[in-house]
């Protein structure tokens, strides 16, 4: 930790981008003003497997303004290169767009229309005809043939079931979720010469360019992505997709800087998703519920030419103690675009199935739902035999029963009625894995007593300006005004990937590294300096604050950054931070915690399931920034809220075609659907994880909260719904 | 502001040709029989309306000019027919501040106020608004003081990415002047045109209610 003051660490500031996003002023993907910028709009296939057999775009070209359809007879070959820098899946071969005639999935890329005008690029897609040679998709998940399994085992866990005095067998189901940023994918894409520049939606930049090189056989410096301001990403962003490819080449091929923003309804047809799972579970316990035994077999979906996995297994390896485990991960390839991480990737999948069967275990018991998960806590990560680096999954628990009024539940279900509403309160532990990857950053101190902070990093909501603002300021000894921090740039120093709640440890750290090193430089300059009231002080007896360096205990004595870099002569100090995780072994085992609370009323006639109150724990680590954390955690509930009673991509199996892809079909939670949503962190760092202390807290903050509310639905009803979504249908 | 800006006009797409005959009924229920048999096209915006070439490349899109006020600046324009009053915002007038979330009505992100009511600006239609007064995020600010309610939004923290926040703001200015503020249950019905995907629905009730508070 630093030996500065923490004066903006930890306060409740409000966002320091906060007028530009209030006034309009935030510019996202498709908004920056781009000399001579024409329009693309990509044409999808109608068919869900198959080949084109002939396109005839005679009356798209004829269309006043269209300047040109591309598509595979026509479009250049591109070398896609091999890119492991990047977020593709290791195993398969990425959609290559236009560069043959197969159509993997309904809604692929076949052709695009680059027009003068949005409108008339719009009708020219509209008028380009795609024959086909069309064959029947395979597209449900519990009808093709699955991968070879990804297999875990510790202990004999079919032994140890078959001689559990208590056995449940349970099947749960999870639907296909859309992440739905509010904001489109958008990419405007401008050549010059061999050398591209693109503004894109990603969370990120370094891996759109490495993408890019790769593609266009370009050096990585040919490359420029440029992304401040991302509305939203949920995990959508952080592949570079074929429509970014597609608005590079058409800029290419026309010559033209081209806008191309994709449809509401394209955003369904090759961004991404959290894939449908179908997950088997198999419990074993003693009669005081501690549990023996657990055997996890999940079938989940993944598309026909890339095998995409995420971190489902974890929790089921070292969420409760139990001495035999067995999982077996089976991805299935389809007939659809490739699945991506959606906020708690993995996790959220597993603490629904997980914490699902644990209430079911407490119910069959009789013991309390939070008293099961206390008998089963591990005294180390069982999957590593490593210490946690903090676990405070207990008081997470005691806090939040005592704030949500756990007590006053009846457990027995259906048994609390308030005239035609059935109420019931459930509860659901939750974990996170706490990422952390080398990032780098710089930092410049000016002359003029402000600074100056880049990293290539992006805010896609959670509030990386602020956060990152904050940290800065505290190490330099500066107001949180006289800071300015840059992100979403791939010409500042690279950063990794926005997402699984890494951004804070990793560019946080980094962003500390650099300011703490100009700060060194300064009060190395004042105490070597006989001209300075610092002179001859030692220089770890001098803090920063406000512009101001002196002695630690001796505040009288020292002077400003400005009076001391002008009297040098020195314009600014400048300095490269960076943080990398510890190299060799593992010494703990780093997760963030919490116990999440729910309470529903259920129609009891109806079905209908209106959620009246969430609150969440958190073992996060250290926060930041308050208000903002308080900000992400709430959403987080209603991120929840979606996934447990409303979110549903629907795949109409005849033909491939997603039937849902829109914001009227697609159910996301509006205002109406949230009721009061509380969040509390409990005070704390983790010293192990990295040198700001945090945890990371985007995904940690969603994921129980789809059991919490599926568990308070069972102790309304005594109906227990073993399918996400749970619709009135389930309930009736 | 109150300079007369120049016409701006939009340019109708080049490459017009000679004006021809629109296609008849007879020409578009061939085309679309066509389709609806046994062509399977490509399916960007329902199915194509317009398919014979000839009629389509003789024939320049329909513009009209259009007089409106927005932000107080009274802007005449030439438009595509076609034009969203959004796009017409966003593409032709360098206003960003409305957002295309859905562009089918469904999300509000596009929300501005046109003679003081709240409208999707995704589903109306540029030509329609001759005379009209359009109020957008650019324009709830006086100089550099915010609307108490874009105040609030900072205040509350009442949005993360901030891609649906003029939509929310320009919603609540609407919801707050209809006298929808009675409650949070009366704000949340009255604020549901307004996905936020973030999640900010509990903070954006405060904002509301902190402005409609001090009215």
């Amino acid at each position: 930790m630093s030996p500065q003051p923490q004066a903006a660490v930890g306060a409740p500031l409000s966002r320091v981008d906060g007028r530009l996003k209030v006034t309009g002023k935030a510019l996202y993907a498709a908004e920056h003003d781009v000399d001579g910028v024409v329009h693309a709009v990509i044409v999808d296939s109608s068919i869900g497997r198959g080949r084109i057999t002939s396109i005839d775009t005679g009356a798209a070209e004829a269309l006043p303004g269209v300047l040109k359809v591309i598509h595979h007879r026509n479009a250049p070959k591109l070398p896609y290169r091999d890119n492991s820098a990047s977020n593709n899946p290791p195993e398969g071969r990425r959609l290559r767009v236009f560069q043959d005639d197969r159509v993997r999935f309904h809604g692929q890329p076949v052709a695009v229309v680059v027009a003068t005008t949005l409108e008339a690029a719009q009708h020219g897609a509209s008028l380009v005809e795609v024959d086909y040679d069309a064959e029947r998709p395979s597209t449900d998940l519990t009808e093709a043939e699955p991968d070879e399994p990804t297999r875990y085992a510790r202990g004999d866990a079919e032994a140890a079931l078959r001689s559990a005095a208590v056995r449940l067998d349970l099947t749960y189901r999870t639907a296909r979720n859309h992440h739905n940023p509010m904001e489109p994918h958008a990419t405007i894409a401008r050549w010059n010469g061999d050398k591209l520049t693109v503004w894109d939606k990603t969370q990120w930049v370094v891996g759109t360019q490495t993408e890019l090189a790769a593609v266009f056989g370009l050096d990585l410096d040919a490359v420029r992505v440029i992304s401040p301001f991302v509305g939203g990403g949920f995990g959508t962003a952080l592949r570079c997709w074929p429509h970014v490819v597609v608005a590079a080449l058409a800029a290419r091929e026309t010559k033209r800087p081209v806008k191309l923003v994709l449809s509401r309804k394209q955003m369904y047809l090759g961004t991404g998703f959290r894939p449908s799972y179908e997950y088997r579970l198999r419990l074993g316990s003693d009669r005081r519920g501690r549990l023996a035994a657990a055997v996890h077999d999940l079938d989940a979906e993944t598309s026909s030419y890339e095998k995409f996995t995420e971190a489902v297994l974890a929790a089921g390896q070292m969420l409760y103690s139990m001495p035999h485990v067995s999982q077996a991960y089976r991805t299935v390839p389809l007939d659809l675009p490739t699945p991506l991480w959606m906020r708690g990737p993995g996790f959220q999948t597993a603490s629904f199935v997980i914490e699902s069967a644990m209430d079911e275990l407490a119910h069959e018991l009789g013991v309390d739902p939070i008293e099961l998960r206390r008998r089963n806590e591990p005294a180390e990560d069982e999957s590593s035999g490593l210490p946690f680096s903090t676990r405070r999954l207990r008081e997470c628990y005691s806090v939040g029963a005592r704030e949500f009024g756990w007590d006053r539940r009846n457990p027995e279900p259906r048994s609390t009625r308030e005239g035609d509403w059935l109420i019931g309160r459930g509860m659901a532990a939750g974990v996170y894995d706490t990422a952390r990857m080398p990032a780098r950053a710089r930092a410049r101190l000016d002359a003029d007593g402000t600074a100056l902070v880049e990293a290539a990093a992006t805010d896609m909501g959670p509030g990386t300006y602020t956060s990152q603002t904050q940290v800065a300021a505290d190490a330099l000894g500066l107001t949180v005004r006289t800071v300015t921090f840059r992100l979403g740039d791939s010409l500042y120093p690279p950063t990794p990937p926005h997402g699984g709640s890494m951004t804070m440890a990793s560019v946080g750290s980094a962003t500390l590294d650099a300011c703490n090193k100009v700060r060194r430089q300064a009060i190395g300059l004042a105490v070597g300096d006989r001209e300075s009231p610092l002179y001859g002080v030692a220089a770890d007896d001098v803090v920063v604050r406000g512009g101001r360096l002196h002695v630690k205990n001796d505040p009288a004595r020292g002077e400003t950054y400005r009076r001391l870099l002008t009297r040098n002569d020195r314009t600014h100090l400048e300095a490269d931070g960076s943080f990398a995780p510890p190299s060799g072994p593992q010494r703990h085992s780093f997760y963030g915690y919490n116990a999440t609370f729910a309470e529903v009323a259920v129609d009891a006639t109806l079905g209908l399931v209106r959620v009246r109150r969430v609150l969440g724990v958190y073992d996060a680590g250290r926060i930041i920034s308050p208000k903002l954390a308080d900000s992400q955690a709430i959403g987080g509930m209603v991120g929840g809220i979606g996934t447990a009673l409303l979110e549903h991509t629907l795949t109409d199996h005849r033909d491939g075609r997603i039937v849902n892809a829109n914001l009227a079909d697609y159910l996301v939670p509006v205002n109406a659907d949230v009721p009061d949503l509380k969040a509390i962190y409990l005070d704390g760092e983790d010293r192990e994880a990295d040198p700001l202390g945090v945890k990371g807290l985007g995904e940690l903050v969603m994921i129980g909260v789809a059991p919490a509310i599926a568990n308070a639905v069972f102790n309304a009803t005594g109906r227990r719904v073993r399918e996400l979504p749970i619709t009135a249908e389930a309930l009736l | 502001m109150s300079t007369e800006p120049p016409e701006s006009a939009v340019p109708p797409p080049t490459g017009a040709g000679e004006s021809s005959p629109a296609p008849t009924r007879r020409t578009f229920i061939a085309t679309t029989t066509a389709v609806g048999g046994a062509v399977v096209a490509g399916g960007v915006i329902g199915g194509p309306l317009l398919s014979d070439p000839e009629a389509v490349a003789a024939q320049a899109p329909p513009t009209s000019r259009v007089s409106l006020t927005v932000n107080g600046t009274r802007r005449t324009a030439t438009v595509d027919n076609r034009t969203s009053l959004l796009d017409l915002l966003r593409e032709h007038f360098g206003l960003t501040g409305a957002k295309k979330g859905c562009n089918a009505g469904a999300c509000g992100a596009c929300t501005v106020l046109v003679d003081g009511h709240r409208v999707n600006s995704c589903l109306t239609l540029a030509v329609r608004l001759e005379g009209a007064e359009v109020t957008t995020i650019e324009g709830l600010a006086e100089g550099d003081r915010l609307h108490p309610l874009q105040q609030a939004f900072i205040d509350q923290d009442a949005f993360q990415c901030g891609y649906c926040t003029p939509g929310q703001i320009v919603s609540g200015v609407g919801c707050i002047k209809e006298g929808h503020t009675g409650s949070p249950e009366e704000i949340r019905e009255w604020m549901s045109g307004n996905i936020c995907r973030c999640g900010c629905y509990v903070k954006i009730v405060r904002a509301v209610e902190q402005t409609a508070g001090r009215k």
